[in-house]
């Protein structure tokens, strides 16, 4: 078995001049359905993608309960938008060219797109270690390295290729974690999926490679919602990375994403995100709404670990979650989240302990620059049945400047008296004296303000992949230029 | 003792210093003339100014420049950022050395060393020579290696804060080298380390400006020149002598002087 590696691909200076480097569109033909939302519309989508029958009956189920919802989208969360016009939304859109056999389909203004998003689509000799699926607006693109993972008897594809090709296990495990009516835009994903990522890791297998699926909304008013499925059979282990971009636009657009874990007995999930959607300028005009569910279930002696560095979007709405099913499972939340000009987050996460010795661990770090506002909001909820059950909570943040907001809203609900809780809480800021030390040291105010950063950050990055953190250095970088100097 | 050639220029030449902090003057007219092989040592009792000087010229924004100047160099230096002087060589060691959390020691120092080579036009270090060279340098002041893979100054002890700074002043290796009070609070052991790590950094290319309220750290490191600080002013300068009187006799005789000679 290889050892896992990962692609290099570190942005050049050059390249972290633009504002927002990755604000460029592709010129492809889409595909579109009209704008709204409506039945036939679910229809539409389902059978553009040829889906079986109880796929379309499920989106359906969903569709109808969305419309009970009567677009009461939850207001709980600590930020501010006009109402959504949800038909105003065009909820498909996949490049002309559908289902791509191989590479050598693929449209190559597709693949040059990737290029400039720093991802070598190509099987080529520094792609080693990595297996990309790209998903441009709602279809997935391509999947790189099938060869080497169907060797391990490793699954990972399209969830549309997946509903095709084994739809035994889409069936069993689609909302199995996530139901259709879980939350308003849960449900609107349910109804209204087009694509994402499936990953199916057999009994006993260590995923030889990291599993990465990159993201990206390119055609203006259209809404991304994708759907990932992870399913982690007993003794399986998977490291697996998303990242996400999308062009600059003017008008906001919406990013309403599912993403479900099964983490069976004995095996492990490490899921890592780069999120970096347009955040909007630096007035808070356009930048994409993340409202996204993200939940693994966690069987006896499993283990799910969510590591996010969330940079992007003008509002990130969301809660990556574990439900600690198993005696001895053991979830893990590390998170960034860095919000600068006039971006808003409201994330965190929840633990659900309901087995025995679960554990759960949550450091969660927030930087708040310009005018952005950060919350950190989470459950720790320990169930009747979850003796010993034990988390460890640290929330940090950080302020550069005084025109930002940090708040941290945790929720602890304990109903099994062996449960042992921590909680560490801080809240500092970049402070003079650190910036003339560092200055003094021959580093100008930005630099020594993204050392700092990058210094709170450090036991986050850690936790990712080596270039995965790399990277992640450079996104705070740019995310956090023309907030100090 | 380093002798002078006549008719080199100063290394640092300060006239008429003036500078407040708030509304306050505290700083009221410095002369100055630093040349490069010299260890001038500042002494004076607390509130005379002597931080603030060094503070002054390594530009920290607490303090407000109300007249005079210093050329350092030739180069007057008090419109320039801290990073500039930083990067042309002038290295102060923090009386209260700050603590910057996960960031490592190792990285903060190689960041300091590619600014000053990319400020001199050269290349950044590569990070296996850099490595070497850091080697070097912790076995040259003697300070625990594992220091240097810690997070800066995070948890680190009075003295190891103070042997920190003597290590980054090994590696940035600076033209005029502030010591704030680097003897403050510091154990016969720790500082007998300190001194002997800033007398193993003086040579004939750079010079030291030594602030300290104790007569102490000069049995350790001796200076060319001793200057009394009082109220803002250079009252008394003179040998390595005079750092003995004050031993002896207290800062009540300078004051005591000073006001008799008003």
């Amino acid at each position: 078995m290889t050892t896992p590696k990962v692609i290099s691909r570190t942005a050049t200076s050059s390249e972290l001049d633009a504002d927002y480097k990755w604000g460029f569109t592709i010129d492809i033909e889409s595909d579109l359905a009209p704008k709204g939302l409506s039945e036939d519309i679910v229809r539409l989508i389902s059978a553009k993608k040829e889906e079986p029958e109880w796929l379309l009956e499920w989106r359906i189920k969903a569709f109808r309960h969305w419309v009970k919802l009567k677009q009461q989208a939850p207001t709980w969360a600590n930020v501010e938008h006009p109402p959504i016009d949800y038909q105003d939304i065009y909820y498909y859109a996949a490049p002309k060219s559908d289902g791509p056999k191989s590479l050598d389909e693929v449209d190559p203004e597709i693949l040059a797109a990737f290029d400039k998003l720093g991802i070598p689509l190509q099987e080529r000799e520094s792609l080693a270690g990595v297996a990309v699926d790209a998903v441009l607006d709602s279809a997935s693109v391509a999947t790189t390295y099938k060869e080497t993972l169907e060797k391990h008897g490793v699954i990972f594809c399209p969830i549309s290729e997946a509903v095709r090709d084994h739809p035994d296990l889409v069936q069993k495990y689609l909302g199995s974690v996530v139901p259709y009516g879980d939350n308003f835009y849960a449900t609107l994903n349910s109804a209204v999926f087009s694509d994402g990522s499936f990953v199916y890791i057999p009994k006993g297998v260590r995923c030889p490679i990291e599993l990465m699926t990159y993201f990206r909304i390119n055609q203006a008013d259209s809404g991304q919602f994708e759907r990932t499925l992870i399913i982690a059979e007993e003794g399986a282990y998977v490291s697996y990375l998303e990242g996400c971009t999308a062009p600059a636009r003017k008008t906001h657009q919406l990013h309403a994403a599912v993403v479900e874990l099964v983490a069976l007995d004995d095996s492990e999930i490490k899921y890592s995100t780069l999120q970096n959607w347009f955040p909007g300028d630096k007035d808070g005009n356009g930048g994409v709404y993340n409202f996204v569910t993200k939940r693994g279930i966690a069987r006896k002696n499993s283990k799910i670990s969510w590591t996010q560095v969330e940079t992007g979007s003008a509002i990130t709405w969301k809660y990556p979650s574990v439900v600690l099913d198993g005696e001895n499972s053991v979830g893990e939340f590390y998170s960034v989240a860095l919000v600068n000009n006039h971006q808003q987050a409201d994330t965190g996460t929840k633990m659900i302990h309901k087995g025995k010795n679960s554990r759960s661990t949550i450091v969660a770090k927030g930087i708040s620059a310009g005018e952005g506002n950060a919350t950190y909001r989470g459950l720790v909820k320990v169930l009747p049945s979850a003796d010993g059950a034990k988390n460890f909570t640290q929330c940090d943040s950080l302020l550069v400047g005084d025109k930002c907001g940090a708040h941290t809203v945790p929720y602890i609900e304990v109903k099994n008296p062996t449960a042992q809780m921590e909680h560490e809480a801080s809240t500092s800021k970049v402070s003079d004296d650190q910036l003339f030390y560092c200055q003094q040291r021959g580093m100008s105010v930005e630099d020594a303000h993204f050392m700092i950063i990058n210094g709170f950050c450090r036991g986050i990055f850690q936790e990712l992949p080596f270039e995965f953190a790399m990277e992640a250095s450079q996104l705070l970088k740019v995310s956090l230029e023309g907030a100090v100097g | 003792m380093t002798t002078v050639a006549k008719g080199a220029k100063p290394l640092l030449a300060i006239k008429g210093l003036t500078a407040t902090a708030g509304d306050l003057e505290i700083l009221k007219g410095i002369d100055l003339e630093v040349y490069k092989g010299e260890v001038h040592a500042i002494m004076g009792p607390n509130g005379s100014g002597k931080s603030t000087l060094a503070n002054v010229l390594a530009g920290r924004p607490d303090y407000t420049v109300t007249g005079g100047e210093v050329l350092f160099e030739g180069h007057d230096i008090l419109q320039l950022d801290p990073e500039i002087r930083a990067r042309m060589g002038v290295f102060l060691a923090f009386q209260y050395p700050l603590e910057l959390p996960g960031v490592r020691a190792w990285q903060f120092l190689k960041a300091g060393v590619d600014a000053k080579r990319i400020h001199n036009g050269e290349e950044e270090m590569s990070a296996r020579e850099f490595d070497q060279m850091l080697k070097a340098k912790v076995d040259q002041v003697q300070i625990d290696p594992d220091l240097v893979k810690r997070a800066v100054n995070e948890g680190f002890s009075g003295g190891e804060k103070k042997r920190n700074e003597i290590l980054q002043m090994a590696v940035l290796e600076p033209k005029l080298a502030l010591l704030d009070e680097t003897d403050s609070g510091l154990d016969i052991d720790a500082l007998r380390i300190v001194s002997d790590g800033v007398n193993l950094l003086r040579s004939s290319e750079n010079a030291v400006i030594l602030v300290t309220h104790y007569q102490r750290i000069l049995n350790y490191i001796t200076p060319n020149h001793v200057h009394v600080l009082y109220d803002g002013r250079i009252v008394q300068s003179g040998g390595p002598e005079l750092a003995h009187e004050l031993e002896e006799k207290g800062y009540d005789w300078i004051k005591d002087a000073v006001e008799t000679d008003v």
